[in-house]
Order: structure tokens, then C-alpha cells, then sequence
């Protein structure tokens, strides 16, 4: 049995985007503000603090994952992604990021991380969505800058131009 | 905000969580998916001195289907049971009201026990549970024993369930909603429901359960009505319900819910 004492802090260990990471957390860190304040990955927004806005949205172990209702201590082990493993370089964006750009689907950017999260886990698994899918998943994160049409765009746009690219390496 | 401090046990046996229950009591709290407890953590709408973390135990992560009767594991998230593909053979109901729980992302973590241990009134799983008659499997360090629904859930957040007992499983009875339909309204998919619906045939006719409403989901079982003597019905437990007005909806739009969502569901499984 592991038990972590409350008044202690405790080694905390995962990958993070393919990188192990450590660092140390009491047992009610929140994953989202370890994330931030203990690995640097301030890329996860913190909005709500209570499960509704999603801007916290990451990948943990392959499922989507509200961090601010998550604990650190419970990563530890896993896999997790975030918005910082999006782009293929740090001077490139994805085809998802581009098709936000391109569509203005950011205005202040404060949900962004979470949502792109929640639309790259999706189009990976559903690559022909239609506009209900993505307003669908786009219940789970609150916007108040967009009013949601640019992002319905570039998510449909996103996938159009992934299943082409898909389709051009699987013929090659 | 963030929670108040505690400890944080990650089980590894099903007796550890028993142990640090019945040493700890209302002291402990289990922890599943989280998608509820974790919120009241962090708004420190509950402040335990420990947290009990069971989503590694794999005996407490499986859904099993014997002789009809779903058993669903205390792990077992609501993303899971939704993916199963014997759920819309063996309980149809649970597969139409379950995207209706929280959203993509929160069902992905979420449980279907964690659900039921929450009682939220407007909640999806404890109308369905009610609606099914199933029962919850409980279990402490020295026996286990079943609840059915309606003894299950006392009160706006407030279960059957002893501070030394963990819900091991939940169970949902075969052959209940073959025929069956849900209807909810809610002001965006995914927000608490102001009104749930669920109506399921029974030999005798339909039972008609409501959610969002009362403190607890409630039910009704009649004989096969319709026209009026169906009418006169929804009425009078729109009005048995009690409903209340709050920020989201008046009690007479409830009623009103009630009863037109109420004619349609029993008209569409009685057809």
C-alpha cells in the first residue's frame, strides 16, 4: 500500500509528451497546477477549477482528461499529453493549429489548449466528423471569444486536409 | 480553489480500500474517477482526511453479463461502459441516457458508481438505475450486502451507503427496457439536467421515472394508459414531484416537462 502523507511532498513521475518528468507534489497538487508550477508546462490553462470550462483539457493514458480534477499522484506512472506535444516542431505548427490560425479560431487563446487537446484525441479516432460530432465535443469547453463558428470550421477544415494526407502517405 | 490537504492511499487490493474505510470512516473518502468528488474537493464542499484511490484495482474494472444481469465494476468509467458492445443488447436504456452524462471529456474519467455514490438529483445514471430497479452492491470489511435503487438514494446527495462501505458493483436486472426510451432537457447537452425522462415497458405496462425534479429520482409503475386517465397521471405526479424554482427553471416549467416529455415516452414504449 502507498500512502502519501498529507503534510509531505512526494516524487510524482510520468512522460510527458514522450519525456519523463519528475518533481515533487503534495497529495492534493491538482495535475493541472503541477503541470504549470512544478514541470514549467504552463501551455494547460486553468480556468474553472471545477470540471466545467475545459481549458484544462489534457491526455492522460490515451483519455481525455479534465487536469483540474485530476491529482498529480494519480498520473503518476502515465502517459501524458499536452498541448506542447501538439506541434511536430517548435517552429511548425500541426495541421489542427495551422487551421485555427488560418480560421481565427483563437481570439484571446485562454481555452485554446483545451480544446485543441479534445480535437486531436477526436479527429485521430473519428477522421470524417461532421459538424454536430464537433459541436458535440465542443460542449465540453466554454469559449466566450469565438461564438464557436470559426472553431467548428477549422476542425472540419483540419480533418478534410488530415484524411487527404492520410490518404497520400497510405498510397505512397 | 484547491483542495483542503489530505492523504492519498493508492490501493492495491480491494481489502486496503475496506481496511482504510472502516479505520477511517467519514473520514475517507473513495476515490474514482473523480469527475464529482474531485470538484467538491476543490470548491471544499467536502473535506476528508484521506482519499482512497481505487482506479488501479482491476477486479473492480469489469463489466460482467450473466444469465441478462449486468454487473458493472466500481471502476468501470462511463466511456467504457459505453463502448462495450453488448450494452444496447442487454440494457438499452443505459446505452441511450449515457451520452447525456457530463461531456466527452468527463465520461472518458467519469464512473458509473461514482455516479450513484454522488447522487446528484438531475443525474443520468441514478434516474436510470431507478428506472431499471437495479441494485448496488456494497461491501464493508466484514460482509457485502445489495440495496435496490429505491432504498439506495435517501436525499439530495445522501445514499444508503455506510461510511465503512465501498460500492463495489452495480447491477441492472435482464430483460429490464427492452423497450424503453429517455428524453432530457438541459440548457446546453451535457449540462445538469432540468428534466430527465426515462419510461421502460413492464409486463403490467410502463413505469415512468423522473430526474432533476425531486431531491431523488422518482418512479411510477401503471397499467397501459392513454388519452386522458394517461394525462390525468403525468399530472398528478408532475405534482407529487414537488419541484421547486430555482435559477435554472421554474416548477411550473418542470411540471410542464414533465408532463408533455412524460406523454411522449409512455406513448412511444406502450406503441
Amino acid at each position: 500500500m502507498t500512502r502519501l502523507s498529507a503534510d509531505g511532498r512526494h516524487p510524482v513521475r510520468f512522460k510527458l509528451n514522450g519525456r519523463p518528468v519528475e518533481a515533487e507534489a503534495e497529495p492534493r497538487t491538482l495535475l493541472s497546477d503541477f503541470l504549470r508550477q512544478q514541470i514549467g508546462a504552463t501551455g494547460t490553462h486553468v480556468g474553472c477549477e471545477h470540471g466545467v470550462c475545459g481549458a484544462c483539457t489534457v491526455i492522460i493514458d490515451g483519455m481525455l482528461t479534465r487536469s483540474c480534477l485530476t491529482l498529480a499522484a494519480q498520473a503518476d506512472g502515465c502517459e501524458v499529453q499536452t498541448v506542447e506535444g501538439l506541434a511536430p516542431s517548435p517552429d511548425r505548427l500541426g495541421i489542427l493549429q495551422q487551421a485555427f490560425r488560418r480560421n481565427h479560431a483563437l481570439q484571446c487563446g485562454f481555452c485554446t489548449a483545451g480544446i485543441l487537446m479534445s480535437l486531436d484525441h477526436y479527429l485521430r479516432r473519428h477522421p470524417a466528423p461532421s459538424e454536430a460530432d464537433i459541436r458535440d465535443l465542443l460542449s465540453g469547453h466554454l469559449c466566450r471569444c469565438t461564438g464557436y463558428t470559426p472553431i467548428v470550421k477549422a476542425a472540419l477544415e483540419a480533418a478534410a486536409e488530415l484524411a487527404t494526407t492520410t490518404q497520400e502517405k497510405s498510397d505512397a | 480553489m484547491k483542495p483542503a490537504a489530505f492523504d492519498y492511499v493508492r490501493a492495491e487490493s480491494v481489502n486496503e480500500v475496506l481496511e482504510g474505510l472502516s479505520k477511517e470512516g467519514g473520514n475517507a473518502r473513495v476515490l474514482a474517477g473523480g469527475q464529482s468528488l474531485m470538484a467538491m474537493l476543490n470548491m471544499r464542499l467536502a473535506k476528508p482526511r484521506l482519499l482512497i484511490d481505487i482506479m488501479r484495482l482491476k477486479e473492480l474494472n469489469r463489466i460482467e453479463e450473466q444469465a441478462g444481469v449486468v454487473t458493472i465494476g466500481a471502476g468501470v468509467r462511463q466511456a467504457a461502459l459505453l463502448a462495450w458492445p453488448e450494452l444496447a443488447r442487454t440494457q438499452p436504456l443505459l446505452a441511450r441516457a449515457l451520452p447525456w452524462v457530463g461531456h466527452v471529456q468527463t465520461r472518458s474519467r467519469g464512473t458509473i458508481c461514482g455516479s450513484l455514490a454522488h447522487a446528484d438529483p438531475s443525474a443520468e445514471m441514478p434516474l436510470a438505475l431507478i428506472a431499471l430497479g437495479g441494485e448496488v452492491h456494497l461491501r464493508n470489511a466484514r460482509r457485502r450486502r445489495r440495496v435496490a435503487a429505491t432504498e439506495f438514494f435517501l436525499g439530495m446527495m445522501a445514499t444508503a451507503r455506510a461510511e465503512d462501505e465501498l460500492i463495489e458493483a452495480v447491477s441492472f436486472p435482464a430483460r429490464a427496457g427492452e423497450r424503453c426510451a429517455f428524453r432530457e432537457v438541459a440548457r446546453r447537452h451535457g449540462d445538469f439536467a432540468i428534466v430527465a425522462c426515462a419510461a421502460v415497458a413492464t409486463s403490467k405496462g410502463v413505469r415512468f421515472a423522473v430526474g432533476g425534479v425531486a431531491d431523488v429520482p422518482q418512479a411510477r409503475d401503471w397499467p397501459r394508459l392513454d388519452g386522458s386517465a394517461l394525462d390525468d397521471a403525468l399530472n398528478g405526479f408532475a405534482y407529487e414531484l414537488d419541484a421547486r424554482d430555482d435559477v435554472h427553471a421554474t416548477a411550473r416549467y418542470r411540471r410542464d416537462l414533465v408532463r408533455i416529455i412524460g406523454r411522449d415516452l409512455v406513448r412511444e414504449v406502450l406503441q
